[in-house]
């Protein structure tokens, strides 16, 4: 598994440092563990299944151990059966527990989509509230290292656009542990999104079990210029790109969703109030994506707000190459939003 | 054998079933009851069968045809018509209709649209009722159509590895809407690919309410022990149509021998003839039950359409997310 490992050791430690109070820093990958393991300790009816998660990696260290922990009842293979396993999930959760099932890759979760989209995210309210699902998938996303078009999806945008499925999608290790403790005690299923390349960021994450509302996003970083909303990884090319934007006395201001349905609009027109001027960028293909729906939500809600017209930072809409040199085409980074700001910048 | 109690219970479930079948499909001409409806009537003995052997907290999971199952489990039919007639007072306050009935005060926990898609449900229940040590089981009802879905197998995959409390029973009525099972699948005795999975597999005469229960009673039994699941083929016929009431029987649908030859298979018939026939009854016992049930219809059929229709600020209740 080249880029569970290569690629990750390749990137930088990102460090985020204003995220709590805690002196203690730990990786968004142990942060996800803490927070599973904590959770189990506390709620015997949670349990994790998926392909993996009880090998001695652990679905890339965030399971490592649990099922010794907790035993092979509540840490458990499966068959690779995703689409079924996510409805046995879905049933286990109607009947009063709380299932996390694993995606190591989200492009598994495409298998999924029937119990997913019709069945798990729709049984609530097709049955007048009789009954509650309170799952949560995790799906872990990633780049590089020519994974190719059925190893690097990320798919959240096209999932927006089922009614019942929450979706919260972190990018600090403080996010991680907080949004995941949220999804597991939240009584409804809940789409987890995580992102490889963010598995080494690092960051101030306290020893208690916490969780974050769902709907809140954070300003990662102030700015007055241009507004820049990310997701995921994203966030941390945005951050980069800003640092660099700094240094042409452009100040962007840094946006984190930290969950996309639902979504937090009021930040969003907040900060346009204040810049005027809006990139959108996600991990996700371009069209019908998230950044098309913030697109759409602020053209309806405060286009008298925008001084330019929007420009979103996605992956352009073809299946990812697996070569070295078209994937680098492929793929957005901090010099791409950059370049896409500047541009904005000397728009008049 | 079945005490004579549940003998007489079994010949009131079924009677009911057909009974409410007919009065929805009498009802349906005027148009009030807005939902696609898929009767039962013919396919009674394979619920009735199954469900006289579950206990009130074993689950049952159904599919688009699922009146019978809802009706047998005991769930309350005051609000499965409600349901009908998309009334608030329905089992899923009008969001369902006929394709989704529940009532989890007895066990049943939704019925699905898609083929297939309970089949995992049903499983999960089970995973979860072996974790909880509750020694429920689960039931699950499908058609013939669904064993072409890849949840079926690996649904049954699963239960078996796990040795889960889930007995699933294929009503096989040969037909998925009018695509006889000869044209969708090589292997036309479903019962088989339990082999394969490794489990008991059974194909019985799912007309015979009896036999039904004979080996409903065997594999429920076989997973309270913790032996797992059964899979069981009860070969059935249905006599109207895929949905609502229309008629598919003559030229280029099902042939009218066939139909003709099931009519004269009617489960409710020869198991009544066998309760007269064993003195169990009579015709003044007949009537008592046929006047309870009747009772029960017309109250439910009012209580249905004296409900109060939802109102269009009601869209959003029960929305928990945005």
């Amino acid at each position: 598994m080249p880029w569970t490992s290569i690629e990750i050791e390749k990137q930088d430690k990102f460090f985020i440092n204003n995220d709590s109070d805690s002196s203690r820093i730990i990786s968004y990958k142990d942060a996800l563990y803490e927070a599973l393991d904590q959770s189990m300790s506390l709620d015997s009816r949670i349990f994790i299944m998926g392909e993996g998660v009880d090998d001695p990696g652990g679905v890339f260290g965030t399971t490592k151990g649990l099922h010794e922990k907790y035993g092979r009842d509540r840490v458990f293979d499966t068959p690779i059966s995703e689409n079924a396993l996510t409805g046995i999930a879905t049933g286990a959760a109607m009947v009063g527990l709380r299932p996390i099932f694993v995606h190591a890759r989200m492009d598994f979760l495409v298998v999924s989509l029937d119990q997913l989209v019709n069945h798990a995210s729709k049984w609530s309210y097709m049955f007048g509230g009789k009954v509650n699902i309170p799952l949560v998938v995790r799906t872990i996303s990633a780049r590089g290292w020519g994974s190719g078009a059925q190893h690097s999806q990320c798919i959240q945008g096209m999932l927006m656009n089922a009614p019942g499925l929450k979706i919260a999608i972190p990018a600090t290790p403080y996010d991680a542990k907080g949004l995941l403790v949220s999804s597991i005690i939240d009584n409804n299923p809940v789409l987890f999104v995580e992102h490889r390349w963010l598995y080494k960021t690092i960051g101030n994450v306290p020893e208690t079990l916490y969780s974050i509302p769902f709907g809140k996003g954070i300003v990662r970083r102030k700015g007055t210029d241009v507004t820049i909303v990310a997701i995921s990884y994203m966030v941390i090319e945005a951050l980069k790109a800003a640092e660099k934007l700094q240094t042409e006395n452009i100040s962007a201001e840094v946006i984190d969703l930290r969950t996309i349905k639902p979504i937090d609009e009021t930040i969003i027109f907040e900060s346009l109030a204040k810049t005027g001027k809006l990139l959108i960028t996600d991990t996700g293909s371009k069209t019908g994506g998230v950044a098309s729906e913030i697109s759409a939500i602020v053209a309806e809600k405060a286009f008298h707000l925008l001084k330019e017209p929007i420009v979103r930072v996605c992956c352009p809409d073809v299946p990812t190459p697996a070569s070295d040199i078209l994937e680098k085409a492929f793929y957005q980074d901090s010099e791409t939003i950059y370049t896409k700001v500047m541009e904005l910048m000397k728009q008049k | 054998m079945l005490e004579n109690e549940k003998l007489i219970e079994l010949y009131k479930v079924m009677q009911t079933i057909r009974k409410v079948e007919q009065k929805i499909e009498d009802e349906y001409r005027y148009d009030e009851i807005k939902t696609p409806i898929h009767l039962s009537i013919g396919q009674e003995a394979v619920s009735a069968g199954v469900c006289i052997h579950l206990r009130k907290d074993d689950y049952v999971f159904g599919t688009h045809r699922s009146h019978a199952q809802y009706i047998a489990k005991g769930g309350d039919l005051k609000k499965m018509i409600a349901e009908l007639y998309l009334r608030k007072t329905g089992c899923s306050s009008g969001r369902g209709g006929s394709m989704h009935l529940i009532d989890p005060q007895v066990g049943i926990l939704g019925s699905t649209a898609i083929v297939g898609g309970n089949i995992p449900l049903g499983t999960g229940a089970a995973l979860a009722s072996m974790l909880q040590k509750n020694n429920r089981v689960s039931a699950v009802f499908f058609g013939d159509g669904a064993v072409d879905e890849g949840t079926f197998h690996e649904s049954l995959n699963f239960a078996s590895l796990k040795k889960l409390p889930v007995i699933y029973i294929c009503e096989n009525n040969s037909y998925a809407i009018n695509s006889h099972e000869s044209d969708r699948h090589k292997v036309n005795n479903i019962y088989k690919w339990a082999e394969g999975y490794d489990m008991p597999g059974y194909q019985i005469d799912g007309n015979d309410v009896l036999k039904v229960s004979e080996f409903a009673q065997k594999a429920i039994s076989r997973c309270r022990k913790g032996e797992g699941p059964t899979l069981i083929e009860c070969i059935t016929y249905r006599w109207k149509g895929h949905i609502g009431t229309v008629n598919d029987v003559g030229e280029g649908l099902r042939p009218k021998a066939e139909y003709d030859y099931w009519i004269s298979k009617c489960p409710i018939k020869w198991y009544k003839a066998y309760l007269q026939e064993i003195g169990l009854l009579d015709d003044k016992i007949d009537n008592g039950i046929n006047k309870e049930i009747d009772q029960s219809i017309t109250d439910a059929f009012e209580f249905a359409k004296n409900s109060p229709k939802p109102i269009p600020e009601d869209l959003f209740d029960f929305v928990y997310s945005i």
